[in-house]
């Protein structure tokens, strides 16, 4: 520590003045206690214009805590067996001291927990935090995110109602679909030959401490990722270009605390808010969180009427069971999630951020959460004809959107973006005529419009005007609203 | 002995350790990944179960639990018997290749008895179980429908025999389980007829 530093920064913890001054010493002599809270928080450089998108990041950790705390809590009182789990729920909920309390924190948690990191990736994709320099930060938060669906399916598992049995039935028969191996996995992941209170009990495992502790170490590498490359931003630029040459302190960033914490302070209070609301007003979202056949207890001989899985695994879902094949449905489930960890590979545009990229990039983005959202509402809905028509078509939309930003990674010449057309529209016709039903023939020509359509806006217009594929000049420097519109150092590419 | 370094020694020592300490670590995985498969427990609950037939009537189904899976007994008549074979050309199997029953159930009604219909409730497609619509045109699914099992989750199809139409999620025949005849009421699954001599494995999809 250099004495030159003026005392009164220095001392910024010490609020006592004279013993816990030492004790921090002492501790800093032992273990890396201040350099660690200085490296990774009180001289952490963020850029400073950081938007609302920012907020995502600490509201997920904030959810963790909460689904860690309250889970400890509602171990306490349930019951990891066939005979005893669904009343021992009914225990917490009835009998345990503000065990009702704990129960809807957890499940209204979990929910708000995929809606957080939902948007979370969103701002990753819109922003380009998933491009190089930052493809271990995105690959290690798609694992993240597998990771909490898994541990989102166990959980589900356990207050062993008919839609956590059937549920569970219907995912785990998927595996099945492996060729060859896939009956003596499932036996295995099952523990019997069927679900049984075997595999509750090692599902009740899983959900409580080998899960999380994954979850917990990849957080860990995302966050030390994160701090090893620097922050991406709203513009997309890099703000360790810029450093003020006596500090080596980067132009445009600011400490993450005090700015940060206290911004994310201002949407951890508007999150507590919501979470508050739903959790006294409405824990069951009217079925979306809390399913009304769950309040049934399992049995092996009914089906409920309509099964499907809680909203957030909707979209997968739905491209599940579009598909009237079970292995090229679990596969195209599979490749759906497989995808994203190659994102930054498939989209190569050197341009990161929404905000510079070509018109038609920013609709086919807007696109690609609009069909999330739709596929996500027709997972909850009757597999009706109709419903499987247009999921299988939004399937399509969604496999699209990664051709697509894989076409606008650069400028592509007619020629190219005329034969992706046809390549494109060669497949799905394909696959159209392999599926052929004549009872449907009607639905299939009039859906196969929605592939056509996409195709023809986003990748043959751009044939005709390559203007909409052309990205903005991107600033050097990020810009505030002080400075937005008369930046100097704009750079054409 | 020599100061200097003998870095080929180093080397191999080094794999040496690497090698042995990997294939270590893979033995001592087996006991862990083992204690996953069906206890002895497990097994054994899942050994023969005895279902009482002797009270069907015609059309009705007996349901029973058996390996944590419900187990049917269908009573067919003879008109359901009749119409069977007009459903083959719509069907994916209709003469039960695919090995979804045991050799004494393959047969035009996929059963030891043609009127008793044994079958596990089981979809092939997700896991899910079937409803028992038997009766034709049923407008649950359709005007066209002959009357059979139809799976609320996917939409699935099969006849009166558990044999699945075309054109749905579901890519085989309901699983016939192994079963025997103790007497004229009493129905046992999971065990072969005297007089089999079955070699039969189980089906693929339960």
């Amino acid at each position: 520590m250099s004495n030159e530093e003026p005392k009164l920064k220095r001392d910024y913890l010490d609020v006592t003045g004279g013993w816990l001054h030492g004790l921090r010493e002492w501790i800093d002599a032992r273990f890396p206690m201040s350099s660690t809270w200085k490296k990774h928080v009180a001289e952490y450089y963020a850029p400073k214009n950081f938007n609302f998108w920012y907020f995502f990041g600490s509201i997920a950790l904030l959810i963790l805590v909460n689904q860690i705390l309250t889970g400890i809590f509602l171990a306490m009182n349930y019951q990891p067996s066939a005979a005893g789990a669904f009343a021992s729920v009914e225990y917490i909920m009835r009998d345990v001291n503000w065990g009702w309390l704990l129960r809807y924190m957890h499940s209204v948690g979990a929910s708000l927990f995929f809606v957080v990191v939902y948007l979370h990736m969103f701002r990753g994709v819109m922003y380009g935090s998933f491009k190089k320099p930052r493809e271990l930060i995105w690959i290690l938060g798609v694992l993240i995110y597998v990771a909490l669906m898994a541990e989102a399916f166990m959980g589900y598992l356990l207050p062993w109602g008919q839609m956590s049995y059937w549920g569970a039935n219907v995912i785990l028969s998927l595996f099945g679909a492996i060729p060859g191996i896939g009956n003596t996995i499932e036996t295995w992941i099952k523990g019997d030959f069927g679900v049984s209170g075997i595999t509750l009990n090692r599902f009740f495992a899983l959900h409580v401490v080998a899960v999380p502790l994954v979850i917990l170490g990849l957080v860990l590498f995302h966050l030390i990722a994160l701090h090893e490359v620097g922050s991406n931003n709203p513009d997309g630029v890099e703000i360790k270009k810029h450093k003020d040459p006596a500090t080596g302190i980067p132009l445009d960033g600011i400490p993450f605390h005090p700015y940060y914490t206290m911004k994310d302070i201002c949407g951890v209070i508007v999150f507590i808010a919501i979470f508050s609301a739903i959790i006294f007003f409405a824990p069951g979202m009217h079925g979306l969180f809390l399913e009304p056949s769950n309040f049934e207890p399992a049995n092996p001989l009914k089906t409920p009427p309509d099964i499907h899985p809680l909203w957030y695994f909707g979209p997968y879902y739905a491209i599940l069971r579009s598909i009237p094949n079970k292995d090229l449905g679990a596969l195209a489930l599979l490749v759906a999630i497989v995808i994203l960890f190659f994102l930054p590979w498939l989209d190569r545009n050197p341009v990161k951020s929404i905000r510079y990229r070509g018109p038609l990039y920013r609709w086919v983005l807007v696109l690609f959460a609009v069909t999330f959202l739709v596929l996500g509402y027709i997972g909850m809905q009757l597999a009706t004809l109709f419903w499987a028509e247009i999921g299988q078509r939004l399937s399509e939309l969604y496999f699209l959107f990664f051709v697509a930003a894989w076409v606008y990674s650069r400028s592509r010449s007619r020629v190219f973006l005329v034969s992706t057309f046809v390549v494109v529209m060669l497949i799905i016709s394909l696959l159209d005529w392999m599926s052929w039903v004549p009872s449907i023939a009607h639905l299939k020509m009039w859906s196969w419009l929605i592939p056509f359509g996409y195709c023809v806006i986003f990748l043959l217009w751009p044939a005709a005007m390559p203007r909409l594929m052309q990205p903005k000049p991107v600033p050097e420097r990020v810009r505030t609203k002080a400075r937005h519109g008369t930046q100097a150092g704009v750079t054409a590419e | 002995m020599s100061d200097e370094i003998d870095q080929s020694k180093r080397h191999f020592l080094t794999v040496a350790t690497v090698v042995v300490g990997a294939i270590g670590v893979c033995v001592t995985a087996v006991p862990f990944v083992t204690s996953m498969n069906p206890s002895a427990k497990a097994l054994a609950l899942g050994g023969p179960t005895d279902i009482d037939y002797g009270k069907i009537e015609p059309g009705a189904m007996i349901k029973a639990v058996w390996r944590n899976k419900p187990v049917w007994v269908v009573q067919r008549g003879q008109a359901v018997l009749a119409e069977l074979p007009k459903n083959d050309s719509l069907l994916r199997d209709p003469d039960s290749e695919e090995p979804q029953q045991p050799a004494y159930a393959k047969n035009g009604w996929r059963s030891i008895k043609p009127d008793l219909f044994v079958v596990v409730g089981i979809c092939t497609h997700l896991g899910c179980s079937p409803l028992y619509v038997p009766q034709p045109g049923n407008p649950s699914v359709g005007p066209t429908w002959p009357g059979g099992f139809h799976c609320p989750c996917h939409g699935s199809l099969y006849d009166l025999a558990g044999r699945v139409f075309k054109n749905v999620p579901a890519p085989l025949n309901l699983p016939v389980p192994r079963h025997r005849y103790v007497n004229d009421k009493v129905i046992r699954i999971g065990e072969d007829p005297v007089d089999s001599h079955s070699t039969w494995t189980e089906p693929l999809v339960w």
